[in-house]
């Protein structure tokens, strides 16, 4: 995993299991690697690694369970709604690089049809 | 909590070049800090005087609360960059030079150490290579339960899998209760193991603070930042 962006590491390691998750790579149940082993595979301070866990468990998206270990918790409507909000963060994303570059959002729209419509026929 | 490190209007002055320009620093306990400058910053002054190597013109240094004398020394673990080992000795004699040393040297912990960074005991430190040099003072230092480890540049000059192996190490052996301090240059490589950084040039703080706020507030990581603060005299401030 590299860390290029200009968004905290803790931040980056929360949406890169985001992402593991939604893709259904870790499943409802799959245990968690631990705070060590996670900060070692990452090369980052275990605290870095504890935050994220304690983050990702207030978002409800994981638990821990004392002696052990952290799991993922299985939930179909959270998992839906990670997958929504994930969907939203990247459109939004879309959007403004397309405005930046001085589209305006009809244009986006058009293109957007058009691109879907020429994947379909691929 | 208390700081581990507390630094008061600190100077050292050599003849009439100042290397430390009255500066006031507190370390976190329990975090792993890097200090972060370039070359001629006043990093190696700032550890020298820490460890006891060296005395500070005017200003005061506490560590775990205490002057730096008999009391600091044994709770800090520290190797100095240049060459402290006698040119006779295996990798075995330098374990056990330590041990003799410091009564906080646990064997097993550098015999686990020598393991991981696949160091053979019995080849000679006048044998070794740079990075397996490294990495034999990494574990000598890891080896000691100390209150604060000080690594100085522990990455310059070792090749990427020893720069990784050393990284993995310091990971490993960090606990909460201990207290880190590494400088470097190379920030790129080390910034994702710092709690806390402390920007230094010509021997006062540019910047300190925790790495993720940093990130958080300036929109870049921390190497991004170390080249703003660093190119034209620090104008990226």
């Amino acid at each position: 995993m590299k860390f290029a962006d200009n968004l905290p590491i803790y931040i980056q390691i929360m949406n890169f299991i985001k992402v593991k998750i939604v893709s259904g790579e870790w499943n409802g149940g799959d245990q968690l690697p631990s705070v060590r082993e996670f900060s070692k595979q990452l090369k980052v301070n275990p605290n870095t690694i504890q935050r994220v866990y304690q983050e990702l468990e207030r978002e409800g998206l994981i638990f821990t369970q004392r002696g052990t270990g952290t799991f993922v918790r299985e939930d179909e409507a959270m998992i839906r709604q990670l997958k929504q909000s994930r969907a939203e963060e990247l459109m939004d994303h879309f959007f403004r690089e397309m405005q930046n570059i001085g589209f305006q959002k009809q244009e986006i729209k058009r293109m957007v049809m058009e691109w879907v419509e020429k994947e379909e026929k691929e | 909590m208390k700081p581990i490190v507390e630094i008061r209007n600190l100077t050292k002055k050599y003849g009439n070049k100042t290397a430390l320009d009255g500066l006031d620093l507190n370390i976190e306990k329990g975090k792993v800090t890097g200090i972060l400058g370039p070359n001629g910053s006043g990093k190696t002054t700032l550890i020298k005087i820490m460890t006891g190597l060296m005395r500070p013109t005017s200003g005061k240094v506490l560590i775990d609360g205490n002057e730096i004398g008999v009391q600091t020394k044994a709770v800090v673990s520290y190797l100095p960059d240049r060459n402290f080992l006698y040119k006779w000795m295996k990798i075995k004699d330098a374990g056990r030079f330590y041990r003799d040393f410091y009564a906080d040297f646990d064997m097993d912990k550098f015999t686990k150490l020598l393991q991981f960074m696949k160091l053979d005991p019995e080849m000679k430190i006048t044998s070794l290579s740079k990075g397996m040099q490294e990495k034999l003072n990494l574990s000598l230092v890891l080896a000691r339960n100390a209150k604060l480890y000080i690594f100085d540049e522990p990455i310059a000059g070792v090749d990427p899998v020893a720069r990784d192996q050393i990284l993995e190490a310091i990971i490993n052996n960090y606990h909460p209760d201990s207290s880190v301090i590494i400088t470097t240059h190379l920030v790129r490589d080390m910034e994702n193991i710092f709690d806390n950084v402390v920007f230094i040039q010509e021997g006062r703080i540019l910047l300190n603070g925790n790495a993720e706020t940093l990130r958080e507030e300036r929109g870049m990581q921390i190497e991004e930042l170390y080249k703003n603060i660093f190119t034209e005299g620090g104008s990226g401030l």
